[in-house]
């Protein structure tokens, strides 16, 4: 395993770098509402304050550092504060709640988790079709490829009000949305995958006089195991994605509503907050992906 | 009912135009391969026309193409705006800025191995984030104009970028490097003689990579507050006036640009690594 | 620039200890030798016998851990930065993104040579290889054995009086190896160059060299030092020679005490 030590100083780094940079982020709102309480703030006019510098600003106000890094509605949060909220929508709410991280967490890791299954479950089987049919290959295959230079998230709106006014609400639209956007890139690395085995291999099989489908089970689905794997994280990555930006038009809760009515509202805390959510989600999710690879590979003896 | 039938039976007559061509003498050449694909892709259009029209889908649910298509014709300068608003500005913009900078740390990374074992591995995690999350929070910094998409863009393909050139300049072999030792070649000159041309495979990929995430990442935050044009915008208000065949225009515009953008970049790519045994032929 | 009677390569007591995770491994111990300006050394060996290691000692690549080595009066690593050597690896190595003209003059960019002085060498070096007219083509285009030629050019190109070669002919087959034996005979006759040459095959040390250097492994060390008596001028059918015969028979046996105590 690679050392902690380095990475600890990276992230150390990080949030050192993050804690300077908050009183230079929220010093003019800071400065602006003591001014308000009565405080004596340099310079005093607001013109002038308007037209400084952020550094020079909290230069001359060193007095008012410390309240930076406890604004209601800050610019930029201190790490300790949406640490304090994460901590608080975690542990510090009814699941139930609809300020509980939890709960909105589920309701966007359900989505992924569903939208993942089918889409990559439909990227397997299309990718088998594909490798089989010479038809399917050469008709389907180069716009699975194009489909990857396209943005399609753009369609993440239309499809959720398209499949409300078709009835569908909830669970479902951003499923679909997730599913999209995880089928593609099975389907690409799963196809690279049931090619790999070479010509040798393939012969060898041949020379056994193995049918299509003992050369399938036994050779190219082992074979593609690899490939299926680092395309399942990224297609868990992008159902995650696609299930957050998918709540973003409809009122339904989610991480991704989090962040949307967080912005709305300015309530900074609450974004970063959703947004980290949404981070140790996604990279949980990565995790437990790598794990069942290591698992299966070890098992097979691939690595 | 009629159109149906029709539409059935269009599909069963390309399908099997397409089988004979698939599984012909001629399969392989390029005419042909090309061909197939378009074919298939306009029976896909062919069966979506009449299946709307047959079944009288409501437009709110699924214009058919011939109406996308008109959309598309009349209203080129909302569309041309709206493209040079998101894509101009927002995203090609943030992807300059973002690729240079995730290169230029790249390097720095590359030369210092304590960065290496600290931030790469935080790269990695990074790279496999929700990113397109940081957009409200840049959004309010930066403000609703194209400044802050191109900014989602920056962090949106910095990792992947960063990723990609790091590995790409550890690509080098033993002898390589010791071929160079050989010379008493310095640090620079290993670098723009040996390393950056071996890292170029991998550049490509990151940037080809990063096509795609910057017209993501500046559609996705014009979601979160935009001036009233750019591609996001208008499938978002589009969207709300039900106005499904602009948001399909829009799609079709997105969908040019994206393609368009990775075929640039593949084309540079096929000239500068036309060494490289995957370029070629 | 060494007077006649001293040694350009220099090496006594030597010793390299690499320390791996199973304990110190005595690539070279006590490794001592003189090579003289002309001559044609061949160092052969079983793997694991430091061949390649005192090679790359020779060139600054590796750090002795005890002992000396001089390369024209100076350290390996003055040597290798005055570029005394121009070295030939086992692969070509050729840059695929570069011509192979643009590869002869790859070292000539590094060291600063003018363009023009470039030119002119890269031109000269590819015809010393047979080479010339193949400038234009990238390496890909070319066969095993042309790439290695190229990449002994590459090595000429700079006019360094040492040329240290590692296995070069090693990945080629049998007739190819043969006609780059001869070409190589021909091309150290014409520009009086020190070789070292690293190898495996008794016939290809044997036809080459003036001087064969067998080791023997674990620690590495020199076993016996052969002075060949066969004539400069070396036809290929010189290997049919009860001389050439002669010379193979004592590397074989040297080889075979070296393998002895390794039981």
């Amino acid at each position: 395993m690679r050392s902690l030590g380095p990475i600890l100083m990276v992230i150390a780094a990080l949030i050192a770098l993050w804690y300077a940079a908050v009183p230079i982020m929220n010093i003019k709102e800071t400065v602006t509402q003591l001014e308000r309480g009565g405080a004596q703030v340099v310079p005093a006019s607001a013109q002038e304050r308007r037209d400084a510098g952020h550094v020079g600003l909290v230069a001359q106000n060193s007095f008012a550092i410390p309240a930076t890094f406890a604004q209601e509605r800050p610019r930029l949060p201190a790490p300790h504060q949406v640490g304090a909220e994460l901590w608080d929508g975690v542990v510090g709410k009814k699941i139930t709640s609809k300020r509980s991280l939890v709960y909105h967490g589920w309701i966007t890791l359900s989505a992924t988790l569903l939208g993942f299954a089918i889409g990559a479950g439909l990227g397997i089987l299309l990718a088998i079709g594909i490798v089989h049919s010479r038809v399917m290959d050469k008709s389907v295959m180069p716009w699975a490829i194009v489909s990857q230079t396209i943005p399609i998230i753009a369609l993440a709106p239309m499809i959720v009000v398209v499949l409300y006014s078709a009835g569908l609400q909830g669970l479902f639209p951003k499923a679909v949305i997730s599913a999209y956007l995880s089928f593609f890139p099975v389907v690409v690395g799963m196809v690279k995958g049931l090619r790999s085995p070479d010509a040798a291999q393939l012969d060898l099989l041949k020379t056994y006089n193995a049918s299509t489908s003992q050369g399938f089970w036994k050779l190219r689905l082992p074979a593609s195991m690899p490939y299926l794997f680092a395309s399942l994280k990224i297609a868990i990555a992008a159902a995650m994605v696609g299930a957050i930006v998918g709540e973003l038009p409809v009122q339904g809760g989610g991480l991704g509503n989090r962040m949307l009515t967080g912005s709305y509202y300015g309530q900074t805390i609450q974004i970063w907050s959703a947004l980290f959510a949404a981070a140790i989600l996604a990279a949980s999710l990565v995790a437990l992906i790598s794990l069942i690879q290591r698992g299966t590979l070890r098992r097979m003896g691939l690595v | 009912m009629i159109y149906l039938v029709v539409a059935l039976a269009i599909w069963l007559a390309l399908w099997a135009l397409n089988t004979r061509l698939a599984n012909g003498p001629s399969a392989d050449t390029r005419v042909v391969s090309l061909a197939i694909p378009l074919i298939f892709g306009a029976t896909l259009l062919i069966i979506w026309e009449l299946v709307v029209r047959g079944l009288n889908v409501p437009l709110v649910i699924l214009p058919p193409p011939s109406l996308i298509a008109q959309t598309f014709a009349s209203q080129t300068a909302i569309l041309w705006a709206d493209f040079v608003q998101t894509f101009i500005k927002g995203a090609l913009t943030g992807y300059v800025i973002g690729c240079a900078a995730a290169f230029l740390t790249a390097i720095l990374v590359d030369r210092y191995a304590l960065l290496k074992a600290g931030l790469l591995p935080v790269g990695n995690f990074m790279a496999a984030l929700p990113i397109v999350g940081t957009a409200p929070i840049l959004v309010m910094w930066f403000g609703f104009d194209w400044h802050s998409k191109a900014a989602v863009v920056v962090v949106m393909v910095f990792f992947p970028m960063l990723i990609n050139t790091v590995a790409g300049l550890a690509e080098t072999t033993a002898m390589q490097r010791d071929l160079m030792r050989t010379y008493g070649a310095s640090y620079t000159q290993t670098l723009a003689k040996l390393r950056l041309p071996v890292a170029m495979p991998f550049i490509f990929n990151g940037l080809k990579i990063s096509t795609t995430l910057a017209l993501v990442g500046a559609i996705v935050a014009e979601f979160f507050g935009s001036p009233t044009l750019g591609m996001g915008f208008r499938i978002s208000t589009s969207v709300g006036q039900l106005a499904l065949d602009m948001v399909w225009a829009e799609i079709v515009v997105a969908a040019l640009a994206g393609s368009a953008f990775y075929g640039i970049i593949a084309a540079i790519e096929r000239g500068v690594t036309f060494w490289h045994p995957s370029q070629r032929t | 620039m060494a007077a006649p009677d001293l040694p350009v390569i220099s090496a006594s007591a030597l010793d390299l200890t690499f320390q791996t995770g199973d304990g110190p491994v005595h690539a070279l111990k006590d490794v001592a030798l003189d090579i003289h300006k002309g001559d044609f050394v061949s160092f052969i060996g079983p793997s694991g016998c430091g061949k390649t290691t005192f090679l790359r000692c020779i060139a600054g690549l590796e750090q002795p851990t005890g002992g000396t080595l001089s390369v024209n009066n100076m350290t390996p690593d003055e040597a290798r930065r005055a570029r005394a050597y121009g070295y030939v690896f086992q692969a070509a190595g050729l840059y695929p993104w570069r011509t192979i003209a643009r590869n002869i003059s790859l070292p000539l960019e590094i060291m600063g040579y003018a363009k023009s002085d470039q030119a002119a060498r890269v031109e000269r070096v590819l015809e010393l290889v047979e080479l010339t007219g193949f400038g234009g083509k990238y390496p890909w285009q070319l066969s095993g054995g042309m790439q290695q030629r190229a990449s002994i050019a590459r090595a000429l190109a700079f006019d360094a009086d040492i040329l240290l070669m590692d296995e070069p002919f090693g990945a080629l087959d049998e007739i190819v190896r043969d006609h780059l034996n001869e070409q190589l005979l021909a091309l150290w006759a014409r520009t009086q160059k020190t070789i070292c040459f690293v190898t495996h095959s008794i016939p290809e040390a044997v036809y080459l060299s003036t001087k064969i250097v067998v080791m023997s492994p674990r620690p590495g060390r020199i076993s016996d030092v052969i002075e060949s008596t066969l004539p400069k001028e070396r036809p290929l059918d010189i290997r049919d020679s009860p001389e050439f015969i002669e010379i193979a028979h004592r590397v074989r046996d040297g080889l075979r005490a070296g393998h002895a105590d390794d039981a």
